[in-house]
């Protein structure tokens, strides 16, 4: 094995990742942040955010990606990208074992994020990217003046649905509750558009077609009979999964797959701390990962000190 | 210094370009109003590099040509698509690791 290079390298640059690399090139730490594709995260995609403070128009989340790489730059913290395959220990050195190669550590701070989860519906794998989209700012324009459904009921959900009426016909929101998650003020926009109509207590069953999507079967989660409903697009956001399968049998994970931690961020192992969305916790914004990784700084760097 | 092996692909020349391409080609089908686009956008130009001269690597802007993305069903972004003497070996959608593109490229090889 190589040996240790870095102080404190993070894995993944998502707004608790870069925050976390902000702090740690401000502490002078010898530090590195690996990201599989380019910085931004999940947020990347959002079209509009409007909880981040600091921005009192709001901003898009491709822009405040942008600025939180490009105050990284100032304090020239250096990324390369890599996708991260497995960790291991030798003693206090953590090894990580990247696509591209090796990395060895003091110090870890997994901010590797999550992604989408799919919706497990037959026809769901078939007609991805044929219709079956999780991504409305990507994709929203290839359903001018049609009818699509949007599978959720939470934040990004309800946001996303928002955003496609400036492109589809009509909105089916398909939920399997009897009312939203979202925040109060996106429930109400959405609840409030002409456009949209909610199915309540539904999940849908089935993705027809065979080039693309023709329609979709829903049905009752109290299970009475559902119905078919002609749509040639479905947006899914049904909660997420945490990027941590190459930590598998190295790093405690809960059922789901998240990170399990202490409120200062710390794994139960010395020197490795996660922050974001791939740690077990109950909220999960940008703003809360943002405080992830600068507390998770801290802790590495009391964790360093005792070296 | 990549670009320059990245074959900019329109609705016009995608016959000659890709699908008469004598050697394997990937198509990257991206808009700039896709956040995941410019995610994989680097991933493209440095596969270009790497396969240079072995395989054709080209994006095409899906807003400025419509008509090849109607053809192929693409109704989402990204999506990779690898020709082989002018037929689909693979289709990949979604912002996507290098190694996953670099192991669907190197299997058409």
């Amino acid at each position: 094995m190589e040996k240790s290079l870095y102080d404190l390298i993070i894995v993944g640059g998502g707004p608790a990742g870069l925050t976390a690399g902000l702090y740690a090139q401000r502490s002078r730490v010898k530090t590195l942040l690996i990201e599989r594709l380019i910085p931004g995260g999940q947020i990347l995609t959002t079209d509009w955010v409007d909880n981040y403070p600091g921005f009192p128009e709001g901003i898009s989340g491709f822009d405040l990606m942008d600025k939180m790489r490009r105050q990284t730059e100032r304090f020239e913290l250096p990324i390369v990208s890599d996708e991260c395959l497995s960790l291991s220990f030798e003693g206090p050195e953590k090894v990580i074992t990247g696509a591209q190669g090796v990395y060895g550590t003091k110090a870890l701070i997994i901010a590797s994020g999550a992604t989408h989860k799919k919706l497990g519906a037959p026809g769901e794998e078939l007609l991805g990217g044929k219709g079956v989209s999780y991504c409305a700012t990507c994709d929203g324009p290839f359903f001018r003046e049609q009818d699509v459904a949007v599978v959720g009921g939470g934040d990004t959900a309800v946001q996303e649905a928002l955003y496609l009426t400036r492109f589809v016909k009509k909105i089916y929101l398909i939920h399997r509750r009897d009312q939203l998650r979202a925040t109060r003020i996106l429930q109400e926009r959405a609840l409030a558009h002409p456009h949209i109509q909610p199915l309540w207590n539904a999940v849908v069953e089935l993705i027809q077609g065979t080039e693309q999507v023709e329609a979709i079967k829903v049905k009752k989660v109290d299970g009475s009979p559902g119905e078919i409903l002609p749509v040639q697009g479905v947006f899914v956001f049904v909660g997420i999964q945490p990027t941590t399968e190459w930590l598998k049998g190295t790093l405690p994970l809960d059922t789901q797959g998240f990170i399990q931690t202490n409120g200062e961020m710390e794994t139960n192992i010395p020197g490795i701390f996660a922050a974001g969305d791939c740690r077990q916790k109950r909220f999960r914004q940008v703003s809360t990962a943002v405080g992830d990784g600068a507390t998770a700084v801290f802790s590495a760097e009391r964790y360093l000190e005792t070296l | 210094m990549a670009e320059k092996n990245i074959t900019e692909i329109t609705d016009e020349n995608f016959k000659n370009e890709i699908l008469e391409s004598p050697t394997p080609a990937l198509v990257d089908f991206w808009a700039a109003w896709c956040g995941p686009c410019r995610a994989i956008a680097p991933v493209v130009e440095e596969l270009a590099t790497q396969f240079q001269g072995q395989v054709k690597i080209g994006k095409l802007n899906v807003d400025e040509n419509p008509k090849t993305p109607g053809q192929y069903g693409i109704r989402a972004i990204p999506t990779l698509i690898l020709f082989k003497n002018g037929t689909v070996v693979e289709q990949i959608t979604g912002a996507v690791s290098k190694s996953t593109l670099e192991n669907a490229i190197k299997k058409t090889l």
